[in-house]
């Protein structure tokens, strides 16, 4: 067997889980707990990471990968995938925002001709 | 025919970007048939907008540059604030786009089997396009009649024209260039009842150096995708 089989695995499952929370529209709520609890287990395995350094080594060990620190690589850039994702959405929100603001912020202020005929 | 016969009842939609070189002689153009014409400025810096208002048109001015295709949607929204419209005509503001044309679509429509008569410059063989930018719209075509639904021979014609119905349907929120496929699907999605009419577009040097590239529509393709 792949020795590397289990790491690939997980990587390949974390780029799926990451795709489907972009496509999937979800409520709000959802989005945000996930979000907040992806943060909070974040922070645990950090601390856990720097209080106990060689349990990163184990894991890797156990999942097929060489060392601590490529595990720790793997695991940032499927992170930084998902921020990048996340941003990009983030930021059409934000602009189909500023597009209904910038819209009704000119057709307030143009002029009518139709109703200065019903006024003459 | 006879209420409609001074196209009172018609908003004709340009969106502008500095074009100063040609927005007044576009905009004199319309104003000799259709008596309504809005300007939506998308934060020109040419001085495009006072030109366009100079010429006699409506001018609402976006206070910052957001695309052509959210241009197209500020003219459709203000054009409903009039209750006597019955029609709207898009049309380009660097003067590719004959105003005969845009009376015949308008014409079509007030036939009243029709909620949209679409530009097609594919349809005769009176206008001469360039061979990369026959490949450009040819690939851009399929892609829409594959996605879309709708079977069209020109989805990227800026000459169109809806009925008050079909307008208010016709909600774009592509900002930038995807909006014309958006247009496409959005008529496969309501099932508008449309046609498409042969029009002449003036390739010019001015229009030919401001058209779509072929980089453009790669931009296209990843705004459709990344909704």
């Amino acid at each position: 067997m792949d020795p590397q089989l289990p790491i690939k695995i997980i990587l390949v499952a974390a780029v799926i889980l990451v795709a489907a929370l972009i496509v999937w529209p979800g409520r709000g709520a959802r989005r945000v707990a996930l979000r907040r609890l992806g943060t909070v287990a974040l922070v645990l395995g950090a601390v856990a990471a720097i209080a106990f350094p060689e349990i990163t080594g184990t894991i890797a060990n156990f999942l097929g990968v060489g060392r601590g620190a490529d595990l720790l690589l793997y695991g940032t850039v499927i992170a930084f995938v998902g921020f990048a994702f996340a941003t990009r959405i983030e930021k059409r929100r934000v602009d189909a925002q500023i597009t209904q603001i910038a819209r009704a912020q000119a057709i307030a202020s143009a002029h009518r001709p139709w109703e200065a005929e019903r006024a003459a | 025919m006879v209420a409609g016969a001074d196209n009172r009842d018609v908003w004709v939609v340009v969106p502008l970007f500095n074009e100063a070189t040609v927005i007044s002689e576009v905009i004199d153009g319309v104003l000799a048939v259709f008596p309504n014409v809005v300007c939506v400025d998308d934060g020109s810096t040419d001085g495009s907008a006072a030109l366009a208002a100079a010429a006699g048109a409506v001018v609402v001015r976006h206070p910052l540059n957001l695309g052509q295709g959210a241009a197209l949607q500020t003219g459709f929204e203000y054009a409903q604030l009039d209750p006597g419209m019955r029609y709207v005509v898009t049309l380009d503001s660097d003067g590719q786009h004959q105003v005969v044309d845009a009376l015949a679509l308008v014409e079509r429509l007030r036939q009243g089997d029709l909620d949209a008569a679409l530009g097609s410059r594919f349809l005769d063989d009176r206008t001469k396009p360039g061979v990369l930018k026959r490949i450009v719209l040819w690939l851009a075509i399929g892609f829409t009649n594959a996605t879309t639904g709708v079977k069209l021979t020109d989805a990227h014609n800026g000459l169109r024209a809806f009925t008050r119905d079909a307008v208010a349907k016709v909600r774009i929120t592509q900002n930038r260039m995807a909006h014309a496929s958006e247009i496409v699907s959005l008529i496969g999605r309501h099932r508008l009842r449309v046609e498409e009419i042969p029009v002449h577009i003036l390739y010019t040097d001015y229009s030919r150096a401001k058209g779509q590239s072929l980089w453009n529509s790669v931009n296209i393709l990843v705004d459709l995708m990344l909704k």
